[in-house]
């Protein structure tokens, strides 16, 4: 019996590595013209309209953070809503003290990114079970303790100062850019991030995390930021929130439901791409709508939904899109182009 | 004295906590599964014996004999379809699931029964009496009797484990569901009966908890699911014992924090778990590897 | 060529040898752990009351075929047949209670259970036969003491008779052993295998797998070769020549299977 010779085909032939399947240059133009459409939408729109973008708007930015976090670092965090508390709070309290609530949104948002570092700290160590659980734990508890606090407004709230004699459309539509522009910045934040270094890291991990760790990645690191990212944008989510309510309420604003909503939402969508969550909010926002009247009923079908492609469809709705059109609007992958006798040996080894 | 009382109080609280962990305990260390939708299985079950006392009018103790097995059943069907399924593709996936379960039942909870709070029970002597010692010492009867039945259920289960052929397959696919394979168990039927006890755990937690204080539909996350893990992290994963150590410490720390300030009964729970968390994730009796 | 452990004729065994159907035959399996095939086309015989013993270097696919066999791996392509059935396609808890049992690489006793209770185990699917706990306990001279120890306590050998014990109450027609030499010392390692014959006295069937190789060659009736996933060798020992072994083992050019009978045979 000979002796097992084969060389490997690797060196017969060359390999080109590039950024995405399809040119990138068309989508990221579709993107513009949509922002901009998007961006236009107070002037050609009754408010009603608006506010329910406004809302479309939180939850695609909540759901791109809890995207970031489960589908990208392995986090599964199921006490994001700290954040979102802690936004609006943090913009009542510089409205508060004097300062334009639109003003306070980016400061809120930082804030919100400070304050994820001592939690992170809490939380780190633990592994995903544990994890989950005691973000929920610090959710509820910072919580509580914000209710200790008469000053701004204890347990029951406060209504957001700032907007005395403003006209309302006028406010509508900044609420409405304001928001616009969060989750407008947050993909493209979250594009940038993944496109780079930390993208690949967390690729790694994601794969084989002793591997990735051996061979030098800073995982820990690449995670704080990821945390650190998601408190900002959950933190900027909670500000509009506060903005759209015109209200700061301890109970709607650390509601668990927000991890609900952004969770069924990435669920849905497709789980571990930036697309899916643009899907899953689309779905989420046409099922809210739709079912508004009978509200608990979204959120069980919602939850029923998520469970069904959690089971049985992992990639959700863009990864079955995906598998059909092999686009990426975010291309944050590498492919390979290698030459066809080593794709035809490949699919040898697969049929075996 | 009132903190004699509230101490009082906080231990035997513990044992109600101790039936709500174990379970939970058991299904993370056979399973590896971390049912987040486990406190809201105990309002489920409280929920069905409410129904079922509305509709037969049975007594209330019976409430008990009739849900519990359905509960158990329930375990075993939903952990050999759902969580199985869910298992079989990843953690993440369980957890997500988990998360899901416990949203659409809470939901539908809600839907259904409206957010109004329930008891069950309420006019039982058994429910309300207590014996007092001196006067500032006032122990409720129904406490002292969920305390007495959480030992029972941990013994019961430390039995179980220790000395029954499927406690024992629960042990030996906890440790190599691989190894349990190759020796003839279908690890998946394990994994259901570990289920069943963990879901009739919680079932009679649930009631106890209905009896004793009132459920509705967000209590399965609010307290129950976070009380169930505070204990369960406190007496260290993988004891059985330690969910009633942990289940004490939190009663405990609780009232203590209630007597300093009556609001601050969850809060003091809630950061006695972090600390607890920070330090030491083992928990305060770390064993390893045993149950 | 004779070994201590040589499989013979004699003892009350169950299975009849000489008509020549196999016990356990595999046929063309191949098997890939994701896009890396471990095994390319290997086939195998096992007639009952063999010792078949599979040997071959680290990541030639040795252990892969055994836990195929046991059905904790799913083949590519190829079929497993067991006393005439396919079991392909059976889960591995249904071929262990049909009689095909493995002691897998590493022991994996089950480490919160006493010695006795990783027995009892063992025994609770077992199909009827001549192995009990008590059986074990007498092959065995020191376990009945140590029985409620935990297993963790134990020495490496005494783990491996512990592992073997699990497997044999189980009453296995063929009783599968992966790597039984890992990690001990030779002196335990010989041990073990001299126990080999009261388990065929039984009745059983062994295919092993060994790294080995005198060692393998001194207990088997049959011996195969694997490297790279592929079979390089394959014949009695007494039929194979040390070379033949070698070139196998290693892949240089010159192995051959035992078609004919070297000069001056050795193991």
């Amino acid at each position: 019996m000979s002796l097992v010779t084969d060389p490997t085909a690797r060196q017969a032939e060359g390999f080109r590595v590039t950024r995405s399947q399809r040119n990138v240059a068309w989508t990221g133009a579709v993107a513009l013209i949509v922002v901009v459409v998007l961006a236009f939408f107070p002037y050609i729109v009754y408010s009603g309209t608006t506010a329910i973008m406004v809302q479309g708007f939180i939850v695609l930015t909540l759901a791109s953070m809890w995207n970031l976090l489960a589908g990208y670092a392995g986090l599964v965090s199921v006490g994001q809503q700290a954040f979102v508390g802690l936004g609006a709070y943090f913009v009542l309290i510089l409205a508060l003290h004097g300062l334009s609530p639109f003003a306070a949104l980016p400061v809120a948002a930082v804030a919100s990114g400070i304050a994820a570092l001592p939690l992170w700290w809490l939380v780190s160590r633990l592994r995903s079970g544990y994890f989950a659980i005691a973000t929920w734990v610090l959710a509820a508890t910072i919580m509580l303790v914000i209710e200790k606090f008469p000053s701004i407004g204890g347990g029951t709230g406060l209504p957001l100062p700032g907007f005395a004699g403003m006209d309302p459309t006028l406010l509508t539509a900044y609420t409405y850019w304001a928001g616009l522009a969060v989750t407008v910045l947050a993909l493209i934040g979250i594009y940038l991030l993944l496109r780079g270094r930390l993208g690949l890291v967390l690729t790694a991990v994601r794969d084989d995390e002793v591997a990735a760790r051996s061979s030098g990645a800073r995982v820990g690191l690449a995670r704080l930021l990821v945390f650190v990212v998601a408190g900002v944008g959950c933190g900027a989510a909670g500000g509009v929130l506060a903005i759209s309510q015109l209200q700061v309420q301890p109970s709607a604003v650390f509601s668990v439901q927000w991890t609900a909503e952004m969770a069924f939402a990435v669920i849905i969508g497709g789980l571990g791409t930036i697309e899916g969550p643009i899907i899953g909010t689309v779905v989420y926002m046409v099922l809210q709508q739709t079912l508004a009247s009978y509200n608990a009923w979204y959120l069980i079908i919602l939850g029923l939904v998520a469970i069904i492609v959690a089971l049985f469809a992992r990639r959700g709705l863009w990864g079955l899109i995906d598998e059909r059109v092999n686009i990426r609007l975010f291309p944050v992958g590498f492919w390979l182009r290698t030459g066809d006798a080593a794709n035809r040996r490949a699919k040898d080894a697969r049929n075996g | 004295m009132a903190w004699v009382n509230a101490i009082i109080q906080g231990v035997l609280t513990g044992g109600l906590y101790a039936l709500f962990a174990c379970g939970l305990s058991l299904m993370f260390g056979v399973m590896k599964v971390v049912n987040l939708a486990h406190g809201d299985l105990a309002v489920v079950a409280g929920y069905i014996a409410i129904g079922i006392i509305t509709v037969t009018h049975v007594p209330v103790l019976w409430s008990f004999v009739i849900v519990v097995p359905i509960m158990a059943v329930l375990g075993y069907v939903l952990q050999r379809t759902v969580l199985q399924t869910a298992l079989d593709r990843s953690v993440l996936t369980t957890l997500l699931v988990t998360f899901g379960l416990s949203v659409v039942i809470e939901n539908g909870l809600l839907q259904f029964f409206t957010a109004n709070s329930r008891g069950i029970g309420a006019s039982l002597s058994l429910v309300t009496g207590a014996f007092t010692i001196g006067s500032q010492i006032s122990i409720a009867y129904l406490l002292l009797l969920i305390f007495a039945v959480a030992v029972a259920v941990l013994l019961g289960l430390q039995y179980f484990l220790s000395r029954s052929k499927y406690g024992r397959l629960i042990r030996a696919v906890a440790d190599d569901k691989e190894a349990a394979q190759l020796a003839g168990a279908d690890y998946r039927h394990v994994f259901g009966i570990a289920a069943a006890v963990a879901f009739a755990t919680v079932a009679l937690g649930g009631i106890a908890f209905g009896m004793y204080s009132d459920l509705d539909p967000t209590t399965g996350t609010d307290t129950i699911l976070l009380f169930a893990f505070a204990a369960v992290v406190i007496g260290g994963l993988g004891s059985l014992w330690g969910t009633l150590v942990g289940g004490v410490v939190l009663g405990v720390a609780q009232q203590i924090g209630a007597q300093i300030n009556i609001s601050d009964e969850l809060l003091a729970g809630y950061i006695v778990f972090l600390v607890v968390l920070v330090l030491r994730p083992q928990g305060l009796i770390s064993r390893g590897v045993q149950s | 060529m004779k070994g201590d452990g040589e499989a013979g004729a004699g003892g009350d065994r169950g299975d009849a040898p000489g008509d020549g159907t196999p016990l356990l035959e595999v046929r063309d399996l191949v098997v890939h752990h994701g896009q890396l095939r471990a095994l390319d086309a290997v086939s195998l015989r096992v007639l009952p009351g063999e010792v078949y013993a599979i040997i071959g270097a680290n990541g030639a696919g040795k252990s892969t075929l055994l836990r195929t066999i046991a059905g904790l791996h799913r083949p590519t392509s190829g079929s497993i047949r067991y006393d005439g059935k396919d079991v392909t396609g059976v889960r591995p808890e249904r071929r262990a209670t049909q009689g095909i049992v493995m002691v897998p690489e590493g022991r994996r006793l089950f480490e919160s259970l006493s010695v006795e209770e990783n027995l009892k185990v063992g025994a609770t699917y077992a199909r009827p036969g001549p192995w009990t706990i008590e059986r074990v306990y007498d092959m065995f001279g020191w376990m009945q003491e140590r029985r409620n120890q935990p297993t963790a306590q134990l020495s490496g050998g005494e783990q491996q008779a512990v592992a073997i014990g699990r497997a044999l109450v189980a009453n296995p027609r063929v009783l599968m052993l992966d790597e039984l030499s890992l990690g001990l010392a030779p002196v335990v390692v010989q041990r073990i295998y001299g126990m080999l014959p009261q388990i065929l006295g039984t009745g059983l069937t062994v295919l092993l797998v060994e790294q080995d190789v005198s060692q393998a060659l001194r207990v088997a009736s049959h011996i195969q070769c694997l490297l790279e996933g592929r079979t390089t060798l394959e014949g009695k020992p007494a039929d194979v020549t040390a070379d033949q072994v070698e070139a196998a083992y290693f892949g240089l050019a010159g192995a051959a299977t035992a078609s004919q009978p070297g000069e001056g045979s050795e193991g």
